[in-house]
């Protein structure tokens, strides 16, 4: 047995744009274990319910995290919606939709960058991130801003797209798909990217359950576990059927989110063809009385909100519990053995989120 | 809209010594842990939810919290417990017997102690 | 050496923020807005930094990781904070863990409003920031002993 050396890891580290600290134990090159230690980025946000009411902790808990805060502004609306049992229309609830997963779309590739940018691969994260801008401005000119957008409500939506700005939408998309697929065959083929990503990090389906992995880490490793299947949004409708990779490597959790990229693609058009006329916001009036739960998917796997009225324009109690919390122990599981050169790629593979973790 | 999976909301009212057998059934019943999490009543009083979830839908335990502040880990069960636990101590005051991986009030650094306690 | 003219490198550091405004500092960088074009990269290490660019606002954990990064910068040096978190705290003012913006640890020359923070705003204030560090520069020159952080100006 070799000395044992404690490596540092973060928080402040080139690959990642937030921080977490990890403590590796190495034996030689191997790591041998982790003890992750959080908490840099804690706000202490859910306590804002005692100050904010629910119709303003919307605005909040959007901002738990710059990537997926429509996902949060939808999760929290719907969760608020559900305890003041209320149902949002069902024009909103395909504007929803789009926009869900026009942001998947913009996630997934800021995270093929990142990725890109973790091993080195400085003009591919460049590529995906030009293609991300088309994305954003789709953003702009539906909801006025390009990653904090407040456009979901309690009750429905803030803002209606016309048919023309749908059209256009759609056409950017189909525009953008042959540089995604040119970018994608990167990732797929080239050796650089595949030596660090093939045979890396392997979770097996066993682990995934019994850790309780979420999102693209979990159906890479062949678990078919997707939120969208509970019934949210119009998903139902659209004949949405999640991605399932079996492999559990980085390769395999990489290839369901370009995959992923693609279907939501598909799932806005189907939405655009699909939408109905309507009014777009039912009021929100009324004290929250009851409790209720929300679950959501995210870019990054499945996210929870839990609200609970006492009867007043306040809640008692507004929790999310976020992908990338639930995918630490898979992260830990992943990193033991591994060798320290691999640490920045695994880390990144399950799209770590540190401010929605911490909160 | 009720037939639904998300519309249904399954809450048990769980004794705390009944607890780690409740667990192990949802456990052995191939259950996954959701999450869990603490709240903070009106009455000052603290019951923790955990959530568990199996195809799609979630099964809920709510366990209040006894005065001294204790209740057993789940640990042994659900290994990844061990970041709501943590979290639920350092935010909450809520100490876990048993617990598989304690940081000792580390995991969060806090300006306040135990923010949510009923105490602050 | 640091009269020497050359391209300022930035280091990016997220305080407490919600992400929003890192990956604007992000997006700068790449092919849309591309500052990489005038010479400013994106550094990992303090020691190469001219620019210190913080999001979000500082808590009782990273309070001692930011001042330490400050610390580890070279003289001259110029602090952008970038958005209303970094400013004063933003919508996070009133969480019990949030201590403030950035400049109640280290001093802050540039100020970027904005939640979040656009590209555009975030580029304007690091020009202006050049024009802070230019002045420091001087002040160096003329061997004034340790430049003062006085000069606050509004992006």
């Amino acid at each position: 047995m070799g000395k044992r050396t404690i490596i540092p890891f973060g928080p402040q580290h080139p690959v990642l744009p937030e921080p977490v600290h990890l403590d590796l134990v190495m034996e030689d090159e191997k790591v041998v274990d982790v003890i992750p230690s959080i908490g840099y980025i804690h706000r202490g946000l859910e306590k804002l319910v005692e100050k904010k009411e629910y119709t303003e902790m919307v605005y909040v808990i959007e901002r738990i995290c710059g990537i997926c805060s429509f996902g949060h502004g939808w999760g929290a609306s719907a969760v608020i919606e559900g305890a003041l049992g209320i149902e949002a229309p069902a024009r909103a609830q395909y504007l929803r939709t789009i926009w869900h997963e026009l942001s998947r779309v913009h996630s997934h590739l800021l995270w093929l960058g990142l990725l890109a940018d973790g091993f080195g691969f400085d003009s591919l994260f460049m590529h995906c991130w030009r293609i991300r801008e088309h994305v954003l401005d789709l953003f702009e000119k539906t909801t006025g801003g390009r990653v904090i957008f407040s456009v979901c409500k309690v009750g429905g939506v803030r803002k209606d797209i016309d048919a023309m700005t749908l059209k256009e939408i759609v056409d950017t998309l189909n525009s953008l798909k042959p540089e995604i697929e040119e970018v994608a065959e990167v990732f797929r083929k080239d050796a650089s990217c595949r030596n660090r990503m093939v045979g890396v990090g392997t979770l097996s389906y066993d682990d995934a359950v019994a850790l309780g992995a979420v999102g693209p880490v979990a159906r890479g490793s062949g678990v078919v576990q997707d939120m969208r299947l509970t019934g949210a949004g119009v998903y139902d409708e659209l004949g949405f059927e999640p991605i399932i990779e079996t492999a559990g490597d980085c390769q395999a959790r990489t290839e369901v989110r370009i995959r992923e990229v693609f279907q939501s693609i598909e799932l806005i058009e189907k939405a655009v063809a699909m939408i109905p006329d309507g009014p777009i916001e039912v009021p929100a009036k009324g004290n929250v009385e009851n409790e209720f739960i929300m679950r959501m998917e995210q870019p990054r796997g499945e996210a929870f909100y839990y609200a609970k009225g006492a009867g007043s324009k306040f809640l008692e109690r507004m929790r999310v519990r976020t992908p990338t919390n639930q995918n630490i122990p898979a992260l830990v599981h992943m990193l033991k053995g591994c060798d320290l050169a691999d640490v920045p790629i695994l880390v990144l593979t399950i799209d770590p989120c540190i401010s929605c973790t911490e909160r | 809209m009720s037939e639904k999976k998300f519309m249904i909301q399954n809450f048990e009212q769980v004794e705390a010594s009944n607890l780690l057998p409740r667990v192990r059934e949802m456990f052995e019943g191939g259950y996954r842990l959701g999450q869990a999490c603490a709240t903070k009543q009106a009455d000052g009083n603290i019951f923790v939810l955990y959530s568990f979830d199996k195809d799609h839908v979630l099964y809920n335990l709510k366990v209040n919290v006894p005065s001294n502040l204790e209740l057993q880990s789940i640990t042994d069960d659900y290994w990844p417990a061990f970041i709501y636990e943590n979290e639920m101590h350092d935010l909450f005051g809520i100490t876990f017997k048993h617990l598989a991986l304690d940081y000792q009030g580390k995991f969060f650094k806090v300006s306040t102690p135990t923010p949510w306690n009923p105490q602050n | 050496m640091a009269n020497i003219k050359r391209s300022p490198w930035l280091l990016h550091y997220d305080g407490s923020s919600c992400n929003g405004c890192d990956i604007e500092v992000l997006a700068c960088l790449t092919p849309m807005y591309d500052v990489e074009r005038f010479g400013i990269i994106n550094t990992g290490n303090p020691k190469h930094a001219d620019i210190f660019l913080v999001t979000g606002s500082v808590n009782a954990q990273n309070e001692s990781v930011v001042r330490q990064i400050y610390e580890q910068m070279p003289e001259p040096k110029v602090v952008v904070a970038i958005g209303i978190c970094a400013n004063n705290g933003g919508i996070f003012r009133e969480c019990y863990n949030i201590k403030g913006g950035v400049d109640t640890v280290i001093p802050v020359d540039v100020y970027v409003p904005g939640c979040a923070a656009r590209p555009e705003a975030i580029i304007d204030g690091v020009v202006k920031g050049l024009g802070v560090l230019a002045e420091k520069r001087a002040a160096m020159d003329v061997k004034e002993a340790i430049p003062t952080n006085t000069a606050k100006e509004e992006a």
